[in-house]
């Protein structure tokens, strides 16, 4: 192992993750909701009203819109190189999606709101993502 | 209404957030899983940064009794660990390692890559919708 040190962006992370924080205070001082995308995303498919439709669909709308407005001004330059491609990446896909439903949360529910609530589940989702996220990466490109 | 702008600000702040921590870009996020290569612990320092503002702003707002704009909090019931948690998130993982894609980033990607980005969200989500049918067998 070695630190990659020239893609380590400390403050800006930290500040990313300081603002997605932010987000997830806002989402539930005025919601009372868990800020986490696949139960969002999830809910938006089997609406059980017009105003958890309303809510969801809201929320996917500034997630998309924050984003554009930075593009669009030219506040930074947001970089995103695939690693995936053909079959592999829908592999991908699928996994992502009914991992996280059978999971119930991803890296924003569990990662950043479960763990702030000190939840047991969210700790041991945690831990189960990254040490298996390590391991496909690690066989991908270091067995492969 | 003030309850839909400030879920409207709230995705804003987050898919911001997501674009200055570099969640969008899956090479970075791949970076951080690589330990055994060249690791960015970048993420780390997302995860950490949100960690403390969720955690301390969590302390009040639950304090608080109840949210501004509904009647009472809507929090996970579940308190178990059960076998489904582990093996979701295994799975989870593992899509999250070949693709360097989680799915708030899938959302906020949308903004730059419409095509590529809704195919992969149109496999997400059928995805989703298996593993909910699955919930429902268990």
């Amino acid at each position: 192992m070695s630190i990659n040190w020239t893609d380590f962006t400390p403050m800006l992370s930290s500040l990313g993750g300081i603002l997605i924080g932010f987000a997830a205070l806002i989402l539930m001082l005025a919601k009372g909701r868990i800020m986490g995308m696949s139960g969002i995303l999830s809910g938006l498919l089997i609406p059980n009203s017009s105003t958890e439709f309303l809510w969801r669909s809201v929320f996917v709308a500034g997630v998309i819109a924050g984003p554009a407005i930075l593009i669009n001004f030219d506040l930074i330059n947001i970089a995103s190189t695939p690693v995936a491609s053909g079959l592999l990446l829908y592999v991908a896909a699928f996994c992502v999606g009914i991992g996280t439903a059978i999971g119930r949360g991803c890296t924003s529910g569990h990662g950043i709101c479960g763990l702030s609530r000190l939840s047991a589940r969210s700790l041991c989702a945690v831990l189960t993502f990254v040490i298996s996220g390590i391991i496909t990466v690690s066989i991908l490109r270091h067995v492969l | 209404m003030l309850a839909v702008l400030s879920v409207l600000f709230s995705g804003l702040i987050f898919g911001i957030g997501l674009s200055l921590a570099g969640m969008l870009d899956p090479t970075k996020v791949t970076s951080f899983l690589n330990i055994l290569g060249k690791w960015d612990p970048s993420l780390g320092f997302v995860m950490l940064g949100g960690i403390i503002v969720t955690t301390l702003g969590y302390f009040f707002i639950f304090k608080r009794g109840k949210p501004l704009f509904e009647k009472d909090f809507d929090l996970p019931k579940k308190q178990k660990i059960d076998k489904s948690l582990i093996i979701g998130s295994a799975l989870f993982g593992i899509g999250w390692g070949l693709a360097g894609l989680c799915p708030g980033p899938v959302i906020a990607s949308l903004a730059f890559d419409p095509f590529g980005m809704f195919l992969f969200l149109l496999v997400m989500v059928i995805g989703l919708k298996f593993g909910n049918v699955i919930n429902k067998l268990l």
